[in-house]
């Protein structure tokens, strides 16, 4: 039997959260850019307090602009709730101290960002976090990972560099099989690509710097919770599941039932540590994700032409793009992911570090940045930037070649992409020596 | 806290207080298919002022083990034994939608138990379509994707909540998924069989409160003419923009409603 139809995504991402503001009739979602708020009298500040009240005391803790944002997303995700934090960085280290403390373990996905690799490699261990990194194509290598003191299980829907394709159901079923939620970074595929809650994923990250935004302009994050997971019956997170000191006792599970882990990450991670997103920066989310399907859309269009040009390159060793043939996961892509595979890609380049070099300075479409998910688009050499510190044998670990050039495909003409590209190769085979 | 009722665990939820024999109670009893979380503002608040809140889990439901009842009158019997073991001689009750409908069969049945009556989302009769029903009893996925749906105004289908964060819709929908097979549709058929409740109203001695969303398409405004006129001089508050959710879509309304009567 079909119940009635609740509205589409394309809906949603224009109104979702939002009302016309009650004060101005404002259609546009306003900033609201005050630190505080007034309360009418004592007892209305002290229920506020008391969460007696809904409403909004100080904007670390909550602010009606960010408001919007976070039920747009969790709309967007199907979830309960949702946070906007300072970045996508500052969106899994809040999930992950909501979660566990000292003496816990995590289980992630070794294709991570680069950002989310350091945070857990380096960073967490000093505070008693300890990750293990895992294939991201094997399951059981999650399964084999978990510990007595796991309280995560981590990974991206397409992760970094080469763009594995995370399978969320299979690693899902792994995670709640040890009473673990499954935490994903969907950056790289917003709603509009994936909608891993309803395959199985707990939580959702998102750095809504990149496609969410969409245009390069501002810097947030997301954290989104699904509010399946039973936090209780898995008996792990004493955070949600006993008395918390730090608010008269309360119990999330027992106050707030689905939204537990939310709630408990805004009362206490938020409140804390303090990486609350400013209102302007809502605002600026809140534009890009109105036109996310129409965005995303020509995103994976101006890709699958790009990758369909560098193919018949001969320059070009290797595509790597999920859609296409020999890419690993292919099959899984067509699967979870029928709408694309996304906007950012890798391929290398014959020639090596010189050829790469020489590719990215010679390009002028393309912008040489360290960002992704970009109306614009986007370039740069990994071997020399983002991943310089490393030597060829690391590199090569981690799929990343001497000539290997990461690309975020834009929405410019694609015809005015792929003169740029070829503009790119000439330079390129001029320095690895080529007659091109 | 936990405690025995007819042999099984019933939930209420207090503050994290014991109940202290002083002080006025007030008993807050949730709607089809969900559980205490849904008053858990209006509990706070009550707590804050002076009062024991009692806000329950109807067996079968949330953290309460057993059955679910089956009829509205068994329900209330019920809350009277939750009463009866906490040792509360009378108390204040506040009902959503089925839960209103048993706080208005207590103050019938159970007058000197009961000092005030808040029904909030009500009607009486309160038919539910055999669309619901039939779903219900499938335990289909559509059941709650309608009540959830028609739950809220339609304005509030694409959000706006005043608590910060949170995704009303997607809140509900999981707490309907939280419930066990057959507990909707238990719920649904006891709000359909419920032919006494104008009866019963008339018999109501306690000030009464009805709290109303304008734009409720579940039990509307209109539909509450007959409950009106049967309960003597009830106080009528109409909330306006909130649909049959009105906890979620109008908390600070509701709770200044009710401070009207508790």
């Amino acid at each position: 039997m079909a119940g009635p139809d609740y509205p589409g995504l394309d809906t949603l991402a224009l109104h979702a959260g939002a009302q016309p503001d009650p004060a101005t009739g404002a259609r546009a979602t306003p900033i609201y850019q005050s630190a505080s708020f007034c309360f009418p009298d004592s007892d209305y500040a002290a229920s506020l307090f008391n969460i007696e009240r809904a409403g909004h005391v100080y904007s670390r803790l909550s602010n009606p602009t960010n408001a919007v944002l976070e039920e747009r997303i969790a709309a967007l995700e199907g979830g309960v709730g949702a946070i906007a934090t300072a970045s996508g960085q500052a969106a899994l280290h809040l999930a992950i101290i909501t979660l566990m403390g000292a003496g816990s373990h995590i289980v992630a996905s070794a294709a991570l960002y680069g950002g989310s690799h350091n945070l857990l490699a380096y960073t967490l261990p000093r505070f008693g976090i300890e990750t293990t990194f895992v294939d991201p194509r094997d399951p059981q290598a999650f399964a084999n990972a978990i510990q007595d003191n796991t309280r995560l299980v981590f990974g991206e829907t397409l992760g970094n560099p080469s763009l594995d394709v995370l399978n969320i159901p299979a690693i899902a079923e792994v995670a709640h099989a040890a009473g673990l939620p499954l935490m994903v970074d969907s950056t790289t595929t917003t709603p509009y690509l994936i909608k891993p809650f309803e395959l199985g994923a707990d939580i959702i990250q998102h750095s809504a710097t990149k496609f969410l935004s969409g245009h390069g302009i501002v810097i947030g994050g997301l954290l989104v919770d699904s509010g399946q997971f039973d936090w209780e019956a898995s008996g792990k997170f004493p955070t949600l599941s006993e008395p918390y000191e730090g608010f008269h006792n309360l119990i999330f599970t027992e106050e707030f039932g689905p939204a537990a882990m939310i709630q408990r990450a805004r009362k206490e991670g938020l409140r804390d540590f303090g990486a609350c997103m400013a209102p302007t920066s809502a605002f600026h989310i809140l534009q890009g994700i109105e036109t996310l399907s129409v965005r995303m859309s020509r995103h994976v269009e101006n890709t699958r032409t790009i990758t369909s040009f560098l193919l018949e390159q001969e320059q070009v060793t290797r595509v790597g793009y999920p859609e296409l043939e020999g890419h690993p996961d292919q099959a899984l892509a067509k699967e979870l992911l029928p709408n694309g595979c996304g906007a950012v890609f890798s391929f290398d380049l014959a020639g090596g570090r010189e050829a790469g070099i020489a590719f990215v300075d010679a390009l002028s479409v393309f912008s040489h940045l360290a960002n992704i998910g970009d109306a614009k688009s986007l370039v740069i050499h990994p071997a020399s930037t983002t991943h310089h510190r490393m030597d060829a044998a690391a590199l090569a670990a981690g799929g990343i070649g001497e000539g290997t050039i990461r690309l975020s495909i834009g929405l410019e003409d694609p015809k005015d992409l792929i003169a740029d590209l070829k503009q790119g190769l000439r330079a390129a085979g001029k320095a690895a020596g080529g007659s091109r | 806290m936990r405690i025995e009722v007819n042999g099984e665990t019933a939930y209420c939820y207090t503050n994290s207080r014991e109940i202290e024999a002083d002080k006025p109670t007030v008993v807050f009893i949730h709607g089809s298919g969900m559980d205490h979380t849904v008053w858990t503002l209006a509990s706070r608040h009550f707590a804050r002022h002076g009062n024991n809140v009692v806000s329950v889990d109807l067996p079968g439901h949330g953290r309460s083990t057993g059955s679910p009842m089956v009829t509205v009158e068994e329900m209330a019997g019920w809350v009277i034994a939750v009463l009866d073991t906490l040792e509360i001689s009378n108390a204040a009750l506040v009902g959503h939608s089925l839960g209103s409908l048993i706080a208005l069969e207590c103050a019938a049945s159970h007058s000197d138990r009961v000092r005030a009556i808040a029904l909030v989302g009500t009607t009486s009769p309160m038919p539910v379509s055999d669309a619901i029903l039939n779903a219900a009893e499938a335990d289909d996925h559509a059941a709650f994707d309608m009540l959830t749906q028609w739950g809220f105004s339609k304005r509030h289908q694409f959000g706006g909540n005043r608590n910060s964060g949170i995704w009303m819709i997607g809140n509900t929908l999981r707490l309907y998924e939280r419930s066990g097979p057959g507990v909707l549709f238990h719920d649904m058929r006891a709000c359909n069989e419920y032919a006494s409740g104008t009866d019963q109203a008339s018999k109501v001695t306690c000030p009464a409160l009805l709290i109303l969303g304008a734009e409720d398409r579940l039990t509307p405004v209109r539909s509450t003419r007959a409950l009106q006129e049967a309960i003597p001089s009830p106080v009528v508050e109409v909330l306006p923009g909130a649909g049959h959710t009105i906890m979620v879509e109008a908390p600070n309304a509701m709770l200044d409603a009710l401070h009207k009567v508790l």
